[in-house]
């Protein structure tokens, strides 16, 4: 796949080509290329591709990219390995073929690591995610000593068991494109693969929004309003979910509202992040605001469940226990 | 005899659980083999990151035939009676029974149980997955689709492939056949994940191991281990180095990898200035790799670090060493920034004033400030217990009292207090929390802190196990032994005690720490005196809250009222008087209970260092609470013991004392004072002579804490108690010198209990 493309776009001179290279690569597996969920998440795991996607009995494979927001994380441009908004790939497999660590492995030699040269590891670490009270076993992905990705078997998502498990796989798309590219800062990253005057880098794209945001998310985000907001979003979460769901000894059983009611669990987790940055939340309210949250969280996954797309329907009929047709490398 | 080979291979098994699971396989399987009548002579597990695998020698092909005959009910038994006994026996119908007779208790059934001798295979073959579906694996998972139903195997990652072989060394051995949720046994293995994904057959474990070899996986761990540590003292040694040994972080490598090769990395210069001990622990937490110092050198480490690979790469190794070096820069360019901030002055310092204060903080210096932040932030200590803050002001007036008791300067032992807890405010124990007291010290001593103060910032913590060094400079005591009070007494206080196994905040550990510090300090620190100390401590600080909230309760209720000011005061003063009869009520119980733990703590202790716990026991009374004295006391009873006097006056002692016991217990008349004039034998009034001497030299003795000068006192009863027993009839018929002589009988218990109470001694 790779060949197909200009020399330049090899994911070890550009940083688009290595996403691209990432979308050929699962696409061809079967997944379905999803675009960047349009609200700002802390994670990947947040789009509704995967939180809410992971819940019920229905086949489900996906990769997207998704810019993800850590407020706290933001150094004002100065720190050459962090970032208040950077890349995740994530795929989301479900149920995880029997073959995921393989598909994994795959994936890095399309990008280019050989692993008769580096030296991969899969290295205990166990997710989780008190915030959607989800989590799951696997490892942290190491190339050369260097964490890239985040490999996970999903257990349970918004609280609930995953039955089946998905497989869940989540790379850091920056760090990934330093090692690469071989580049130390990942503001030199080389974005577009090109060279000379046509050469557009990490820091031309992002380095002023990271100096802005550090700002805004650490001395003028306005707390008293994020306040509000928190607590309206939750309120909207609540009554959406109310709204939707299925009257009491109606003949409807369906739920009919989840995916506007997890946009609004969404957004009260980013306010939390940036109440969090701005340093207004002792280490006790904090606490209370994360169970908070995950009551949203919990509340829209067992929704979720009374849907078409959760296999409220489907459970009726019997589910096909197919496995995955993955090509098998 | 045949051989059983067993591999379960799955995905990347968590270095920490590798071990342990190993083991349990191994026990599980040999249990369940002998249980069903098998024996074997030998088996051995093998671990790496992708497989649990188990070698069973000269397993016996066949279980015996059981044969046994088991009776049941009478003929005439009731149906259910018989119907029980069919379903025990396992017979199909009473048909299958026998009938035995017997004149006394007539017919009755008897079953004739046959149990053939079953395959170690069909054995092995019903074992396996119970095992499997049960493993005691510390974290399990569900993958796959088989996991949308409930109830599908668990294992620690997708367990992958099972090869189960056995048969005789001369034979070609079979598979062992059995499936576990749709994996299948079979004897097909595969080689490293790299350089051998090919499939292998495998016959018995000789050839397993031999083909996995040269498929580059090395399935003995310990071999591993060895092979990490040789390379890595020779690559260190080459370089003029020497490998800062690590057994945990050895373990834990040599089960992150199948085939180790070791390969050296770099970093800058500069970052040696980051103190050796958070250069180790940077590059040993996140990297997983060893550090090494110049050959010769202690504390110093060298630029150089060791890594384990787990392939041969085709350049050598030189990409590897090459991205390891780039995140160990990276960590440590943290470090150091960590390290440097820590140095410098805090952001908003002017929120910090009040805390300041409160402490005698000077905010020129970083630590001073690092406190202040912790007491400003009102960081939790225990939701009952108050903040960080509360703890510290705590700890700082009970040190200021034990520093008197043990020769510290007060000042000193307060000014170690008010730092001791600020590193838990610094980035490089935020990052590293095991480097609590030890960054304290190093921070004090830069912003030019007394040694003494600074040694006791990284000492009160100690001791923290058994085999840790006790602080001995008395400043690092006094605040040692204030942190332990206060944690000590105060989770008493909130009715916290440690039950059983669980012990959520260490407090035997910290009692323990306590009674070690005393002993070794050899000073005269009285428990009473100390819980006094801590206790008041804590309930000042919980009374003025509990007033506080009762006085802005008040003045809401009676707001408006002419008289109310003067009636909020009358009730306060009240409630004041209330809370302190309470905290003086709670205090009495809330102690004995206290010494009666620290007790329990001493004689494991004591027990530990060689001690006799029968002699701990016959020291200790209710209320003894000076450890070091009842130290001594057991030090001198046992040398006292040892001496042929002393097993004597025991014997005798104890013969007075049983007597005493039985005669008081038929309620025979004791006399309340020896009567000389009713001595009626010689040996009556030389033991009466001796018994006044001995408790009077005995007592005096030991007012002046020479317990072996007591027991020498006592020990001259010895020769007048025995020619007492010897010649003299206790039971007179004489109703007055019989209780005469039960009263001198009393006085030898009298004269020896202020010792150590005999009957509580063995032998």
């Amino acid at each position: 796949m790779i060949d197909q493309m200009p020399a330049h776009m090899h994911p070890s001179r550009s940083f688009q080509g290595l996403i691209l290279t990432l979308h050929n690569f699962w696409a061809a597996q079967g997944c379905i290329i999803l675009q960047p969920y349009d609200m700002e998440v802390g994670a990947g795991t947040l789009h509704p591709a995967t939180t809410l996607r992971a819940l019920g009995p229905r086949r489900w494979n996906a990769a997207y990219v998704q810019p993800s927001r850590r407020p706290k994380d933001g150094r004002y441009g100065e720190n050459p390995n962090r970032l208040q908004h950077y890349y995740q790939y994530q795929v989301i497999l479900k149920p995880n073929p029997a073959n995921l660590q393989e598909l994994y492995l795959g994936s890095l030699a399309a990008i280019g690591v050989d692993p008769l040269v580096h030296d991969i590891r899969f290295v205990e670490d166990d997710w989780e995610n008190p915030t959607t009270g989800s989590a799951g076993l696997g490892w942290e992905c190491w190339c050369d000593g260097m964490e890239v990705s985040q490999f996970t078997y999903f257990q349970q998502v918004c609280g609930i068991e995953c039955a089946p498990v998905a497989g869940e796989l989540t790379y850091g798309l920056e760090r990934l494109a330093m090692y690469v590219q071989g580049v130390d800062n990942v503001y030199d990253l080389n974005f577009n693969g090109l060279e000379g005057n046509d050469k557009v880098t990490y820091g031309e794209v992002f380095l002023q929004a990271e100096q802005e945001y550090s700002r805004h998310n650490f001395e003028h985000a306005d707390t008293a309003m994020l306040f509000r907001h928190f607590a309206d979003a939750e309120a909207e979460c609540k009554a959406l979910l109310d709204a939707g769901a299925p009257a009491e000894g109606g003949n409807q059983a369906n739920h009919k509202m989840v995916f506007p009611a997890y946009d609004q669990c969404i957004k009260a987790s980013h306010l939390l992040n940036l109440l969090d940055a701005r340093g207004v939340i002792s280490v006790t309210e904090r606490q209370s605001y994360i169970l908070r949250v995950r009551n949203l969280a919990k509340m829209c996954g067992e929704a979720f469940l009374l849907t078409e797309a959760g296999g409220a329907d489907s459970a009726k009929t019997s589910m096909k226990e197919d496995g995955m047709r993955m090509e098998k490398l | 005899m045949p051989d059983l080979l067993l591999e379960l291979r799955s995905e990347e098994i968590p270095a920490r659980m590798q071990r342990k699971a190993a083991g349990d396989l191994k026990k599980m399987l040999t249990d369940g083999l002998v249980e069903a009548g098998l024996t074997y002579e030998a088996a051995r597990e093998y671990w790496t990151p992708r497989r649990l695998t188990l070698d069973i020698r000269g397993l016996t092909p066949r279980s015996k035939d059981i044969r046994e005959e088991r009776k049941g009910p009478s003929t005439k038994a009731p149906e259910a009676a018989i119907q029980g006994f069919l379903r025990g026996a396992g017979l199909a119908s009473i048909a299958e029974a026998h009938v035995h007779s017997d004149p006394k208790k007539g017919d009755f059934y008897v079953a004739h149980i046959s149990k053939p001798g079953r395959s170690a295979e069909e054995i092995i073959a019903e074992l396996m997955p119970a095992i499997i579906k049960s493993f005691p694996w510390p974290k399990s998972m569900r993958w796959g689709p088989a996991s949308a139903k409930p109830g599908s195997l668990r294992w620690v990652r997708p367990l992958q492939s099972i090869v189960c072989t056995f048969g005789p060394e001369t034979e070609e051995p079979v598979v062992v056949d059995f499936e576990v949720d749709g994996i299948r046994s079979g004897n097909i293995t595969y080689g490293h994940r790299f350089h051998a994904p090919e499939a292998i057959k495998v016959r018995r474990f000789d050839d397993y191991a031999a083909k996995l070899e040269s498929a580059k996986v090395v399935i003995d761990a310990e071999r591993r281990k060895e092979m990490i540590v040789a390379d890595a003292r020779n690559l260190a040694f080459a370089s003029g180095l020497e490998l800062v040994e690590d057994e945990g972080l050895l373990e834990e490598v040599s089960g992150l990898v199948e085939w180790p090769v070791v390969l050296m990395g770099t970093f800058e210069d500069t970052y040696l200035q980051i103190p050796a001990e958070v250069i180790r622990l940077t590059i040993r937490a996140n990297q997983k790799c060893f550090v090494t110092r110049p050959q010769g050198s202690e504390d110093t480490l060298s630029n150089h670090f060791i890594l384990t690979s787990n392939i041969e790469a085709k350049d050598g190794g030189k990409e590897i060493a090459h991205g390891n070096g780039k995140v160990v820069r990276a960590r440590l360019s943290d470090a150091l920034y960590f390290w440097n901030t820590d140095q410098g002055d805090l952001p908003d310092l002017d929120t910090l004033k009040q805390s300041a204060e409160a402490f005698g903080l000077d905010l020129k210096k970083p630590l001073d400030q690092r406190m202040a932040r912790l007491d400003h932030l009102g960081v939790t200590f225990h939701a009952k217990l108050g903040t960080q803050g509360q703890r510290v002001q705590r700890i700082r007036g009970l040190a200021r009292e034990i520093a008197k008791l043990v020769g510290a300067e007060p000042k000193l032992s307060d000014r170690a207090a008010v730092l001791a807890k600020a590193d838990l405010q610094t980035e490089v124990v935020g990052e590293f929390p095991e480097l609590q007291g030890a960054m304290g010290r190093k921070y004090a001593l830069l912003q030019g802190e007394s040694p003494s103060v600074a040694a006791a910032i990284e000492e009160h913590y100690k001791p923290q196990g058994p085999s840790d060094r006790v602080p001995a400079d008395p400043v690092s005591v006094s605040v040692a032994l204030a942190d332990k009070l206060d944690t000590l007494v105060g989770f008493w206080t909130i009715d916290e005690k440690p039950t059983g196994s669980k012990d959520p905040y260490a407090l035997r550990r910290a009692a323990l720490g306590i009674v070690r510090i005393i002993l070794a300090a050899r000073g005269r620190l009285p428990l009473q005196q100390l819980f006094d100390a801590a206790l008041r401590q804590l309930e000042e600080a919980s009374v003025q809250r509990r007033l506080a909230a009762f006085e802005a309760e008040q003045a809401a209720i009676d707001s408006g009222d002419v008289d109310g000011e003067q009636d909020v005061d009358n009730a306060l003063a009240a409630y004041e008087a209330e809370l302190r009869k309470e905290t003086i009520d709670r205090a009495a119980p809330l102690k004995a209970d206290l010494i009666a733990f620290f007790h329990d703590r001493l004689k494991v202790y004591l027990r530990e260092l060689g001690a006799r716990h029968d002699l701990i026991d016959a020291v200790i009374t209710p209320d003894a609470d000076d450890l070091l004295t009842i130290t001594r006391r057991v030090e001198a009873l046992g040398k006292f013991l040892d001496t042929e006097d002393g097993k004597n006056l025991l014997a005798g002692t104890k013969r007075a004392a049983n007597i005493l016991a039985a005669e008081e217990k038929k309620g025979t008349a004791v006399a309340k004072a020896v009567d000389p004039a009713l001595f009626r034998e010689e040996a009556e009034s030389a033991l009466f002579a001796l018994v006044d001497q001995a408790v009077s030299e005995a007592g005096q003795a030991i007012r002046n804490e020479d317990f072996s000068a007591a027991m020498r006192a006592l020990s001259v009863l010895r020769e007048p108690v025995d020619s007492f027993f010897e010649k003299v009839l206790v039971n007179d018929e004489d109703v007055a010198v019989r209780a005469n002589r039960l009263a001198l009988l009393a006085r030898i218990r009298t004269a020896t209990d202020q010792v150590a109470d005999f009957s509580k001694i063995a032998g």
